[in-house]
């Protein structure tokens, strides 16, 4: 009766509330910035460098450093959100916000800033002058400013990329203009890459502060599991509906579950980035229908094989036996040849050898056996060396196999119907 | 939803864990979902229809683009822009132009908000996703980044053959969620073909005859879409003794020693198109119809193929050259004096051997190149009669050149000593040779 009276509660609760929608939220792209976690110190240091810029008018500059998914950009948004909940930061503080995948060149980038920013020669979004007028409108505007100008934010994403444009023309500018007595900015350079300082000329070097943050991810085992949770537990809201009392028990649950603690032990060794954990939990938040309302531990070991697979053993799964005889002869190549790279007649002799003396199997002729090397080519198991050399007759040009020994032997074990002469083939290279 | 995945498990049998996981990843219109999916399998395992399906049932605002057609990035941005807008081809008065990233998200929101599908998940389908790795770096990484770079829904699904890791380059990227669509076990294959089966036969027949399709190529190919086309075009021969009455549908065994060596031939022809399947048809006809004497000259023709077809007409000088090119190409330089001196040293037995041992090598690891000159003198050792080195000759040559038979190697100086490789078979060459009356294997 009670189980019941819960089930009609939980409906009415998927319809109304939509847990789902605020978790898928959560783990996409677009999160808000408030689920964060760790770097306390980290968070503090920017936080003061860029609050010292929105309030008095320094000019800073500095590079957040960080492998992917580690929190960088988050931390920054969040930074950003609490420093405009004040009214006097709100109205000052410009933010420019660049990335490198998007602006490419620095005609772009200019244009971007300008728009952002938007100066006299816009209208609308739409931005006038050339490169050299905005360049020098740009550094006019920026120039005449003092220190009581208002300051502005400057955030380069995938800072690397900025660093291949040509002669570095933005970098040094913009590090020009925070050194100088002009304007006050602010340029926070984010980036995964830790040798990006060699990346800089050496005048773009010596005009940059080198003051660098690090986000990396040190948590222990025990901090990883408990930021899994705390993704899925709903906190605040409205607590007094029963369905989420429920779900967040279910949750504090799992957390102790054996097989949900392997999962994550098995996920934590391959990768500590929380990135990496959210595609998990989508996966399991995906799972949940009216039917099935809670998450279980076999969702979690579900979404560990979906994202733990073996996509080369996937494929070779569904060759044909006659290209698995051919991964096998190049495989035996290698090993004779210690790792020399080989071409299709030396494949196709290994073949025959085995074909004519040692199996019942029917022996293709050559041109069927190319079509089946041709096709091993176009999935990239099998990797021309020469480049793309069209001198050369497609029998003769060299090639090297892209699979580990390792998984030809676990693709044979899985294949369906495998012929036994091909499994002893493939363990001994003596015919 | 129930009833169109029953409809979708009809369509597409075998294919229910995929639809099952698309359709919870999926979710609700406005619910957010991993903002990349790759997806890799087989060609022939259904990404696409599985997936286009899906997303026209429902009408999800989605786009799907072919990467081989957009060989340039300014093609695909423009491409998703104006089939989200929804403007079709013919009216080119307002189509949206745009030829950088920085433009297209800009643009995506602009349109989105447009057509008031901000609020709902639009999913952006990408074909044969590894010819985006030829394209500008930044065209992959940012697709993966879409959702926070246009901070809205959007879902972008890559579909390819590749898998993942042969994607990654540089710093990495944000990684997408990959999925596999598994390939069709045999059982699976001849469900799948038995969905058009030919309505005047029975089931079962068919069925017979498909397993016997599969036995024969199963070794060899396991594509569908082969398959597929192979069953279709060979099913008229296996159904004629019945049709005329010699066996019937029961007598498997008489059916069956009917098409197997037909079906052979077809894997040596049909599968690798050296016969054009029109041209197979109408062989096929032609026995019907009682005409054996076009059957024969059509049989003829098909078992000749394109392959053997490769009898090229040459100029009797062109043809010397070409065969002093193929000896210098295929023997070691220190042999030139054993064959085509005068008088040439003798060789001891052990040479000999060790003669024979590199002439099977020679003809594995392929043509090496040879310089010019080499293969001025060998012409003028091999050709009969007095041959003035005019400019026709070395015409002729690089008119070899550009036939392909000869290859030119890359080197510095191109006209002091240029050096080339010999690029035809043996096949070939025996058969220039005949026509001239050389023997070359002897030679050799």
């Amino acid at each position: 009766m009670a189980s019941s009276k819960l089930d009609i509660e939980k409906v009415k609760f998927l319809k109304s509330y939509q847990l789902g929608d605020e978790l898928r939220l959560r783990f996409s792209q677009n999160a808000p910035s408030t689920s964060l976690h760790g770097y306390e110190k980290e968070r503090g240091q920017l936080f003061d460098l860029i609050k010292r810029t929105a309030s008095t008018g320094e000019s800073n500059s500095v590079l957040v450093i960080g492998p992917r998914g580690s929190g960088k950009t988050m931390t920054l948004n969040s930074i950003y959100n609490e420093l405009i909940e004040d009214d006097n930061v709100r109205e000052n503080l410009l933010q420019v916000k660049l990335n490198g995948l998007l602006q490419t060149d620095d005609k772009i980038a200019l244009k971007e800033i300008t728009r952002q920013l938007q100066l006299e020669n816009t209208l609308g979004d739409k931005v006038f002058g050339s490169f050299a007028e905005t360049l020098q409108f740009l550094l006019d505007a920026l120039k005449c400013g003092s220190q009581s100008s208002k300051p502005i934010l400057f955030i380069l994403e995938e800072f690397d990329m900025f660093a291949h444009h040509k002669n570095q023309t933005l970098l040094y500018n913009l590090f020009d203009i925070a050194q100088s007595d002009q304007a006050p900015i602010c340029v926070v350079g984010v980036t995964c890459r830790l040798d990006v300082i060699e990346l800089l000329e050496k005048r773009v070097k010596s005009r940059f502060s080198h003051r660098q943050v690090y986000f990396l991810n040190n948590y222990s085992y025990e901090n990883f599991c408990d930021i899994c949770m705390s993704y899925l537990k709903i906190e605040s809201k409205p607590v007094r509906c029963d369905f989420i009392k429920e779900w967040n028990k279910q949750v504090e649950k799992l957390s102790k579950d054996g097989t949900v603690r392997d999962v994550l032990q098995q996920q934590f060794h391959f990768n500590k980035d929380i990135r990496a954990l959210h595609h998990i939990l989508m996966y399991v938040v995906c799972q949940l229908n009216e039917t099935h309302p809670f998450p279980t531990p076999s969702d979690f070991v579900e979404a560990m094989k979906v994202t733990s697979t073996d996509s080369k053993s996937a494929m070779l799964h569904g060759i044909s036996i006659l290209e698995l005889c051919l991964i096998i002869a190049m495989k035996h190549l290698t090993d004779i040849y210690d790792g020399e790279p080989f071409n299709f007649e030396m494949v196709y002799s290994e073949y025959a050898k085995f074909a004519q003396k040692r199996s019942s199997m029917q022996m293709y002729e050559k041109a069927v056996v190319l079509k089946a090397f041709e096709h091993l080519l176009a999935l990239e198991l099998v990797k021309s060396t020469d480049g793309s050399g069209t001198r050369i007759q497609k029998e003769y040009r060299l090639m090297s196999l892209l699979i580990h020994p390792s998984q030809i032997t676990d693709a044979l074990q899985k294949y369906p119907q495998c012929p036994t002469e091909v499994k002893q083939w493939a363990s001994t290279s003596v015919i | 939803v129930d009833n169109f995945k029953e409809d979708l498990n009809k369509t597409f049998p075998c294919r229910q864990s995929q639809i099952n996981l698309l359709l919870s990843l999926f979710g609700q219109r406005h619910q957010y979902t991993y903002s990349s999916l790759f997806i890799y399998g087989h060609t022939g395992t259904g990404k696409t229809a599985v997936t286009t399906n899906i997303l026209n049932h429902f009408k999800l605002p989605h786009v799907l683009v072919n990467c081989v057609e957009c060989y340039s990035s300014r093609f695909l941005y423009e491409m998703i822009l104006n089939s989200l807008h929804g403007n079709s081809v013919t009216e080119s008065s307002d189509l949206v132009k745009c030829d950088n990233m920085n433009d297209f998200v800009r643009m995506f929101k602009q349109v989105s908000q447009e057509k008031r599908i901000d609020q709902e998940t639009i999913y952006i389908v990408l074909d044969k996703a590894e010819r985006l790795r030829e394209m500008e770096m930044n065209i992959l990484p940012a697709f993966l980044r879409l959702q926070e770079l246009t901070q809205q829904n959007v879902c972008v699904i890559l579909l390819s053959e590749i898998v993942w890791e042969k994607f990654r380059t540089g710093s990495g990227y944000c990684e997408p969620f990959v999925l596999h669509f598994s390939d069709y076990t045999n059982d699976q294959l001849i469900e799948i073909m038995m969905l058009d089966h030919p309505t005047e036969y029975d089931e079962n027949f068919y069925r017979m005859y498909l397993n016997l399709v599969l036995s024969v190529f199963q070794m060899v190919c396991r594509n569908l879409k082969e398959l597929h086309h192979l069953a279709k075009l060979n099913f008229q021969r296996y159904a004629e003794p019945v049709k005329t009455g010699e066996a019937t549908a029961e007598d498997t065994r008489k059916l069956w020693k009917n098409i197997e060596p037909h079906l052979k031939k077809a894997l040596q022809t049909v599968y690798l198109r050296e016969v054009s399947s029109s041209q197979w048809e109408k062989m096929q006809q032609s026995i019907e119809a009682g005409q054996p004497q076009l059957y024969k000259s059509l049989y003829f023709l098909l078992s000749s193929g394109l392959s053997s077809r490769s009898h090229v007409e040459l100029p009797y000088y062109s043809k010397f050259l070409l065969i002093a090119a193929y000896l210098a190409s295929y023997n070691p330089a220190k042999t030139d004096k054993r064959f085509f001196a005068k008088h040439g040293g003798k060789t001891s037995r052990q040479s000999k051997l060790l003669k024979k041992h590199e002439r099977a090598s020679n003809h594995m690891l392929g043509p090496k190149p040879f310089a010019l000159d080499r293969m001025m003198a060998i012409f003028y050792a091999v050709v009969e009669g007095r041959v003035a080195p005019t400019a026709n000759i070395f015409m002729q040559i690089s008119s070899l050149v550009s036939l392909n038979l000869l290859g030119h190697v890359a080197s510095d100086d191109q006209i002091d000593s240029p050096k080339y490789k010999c690029l035809v078979s043996l096949d070939f060459i025996k058969s220039v040779s005949r026509t001239v009356n050389f023997e070359n294997i002897k030679r050799q």
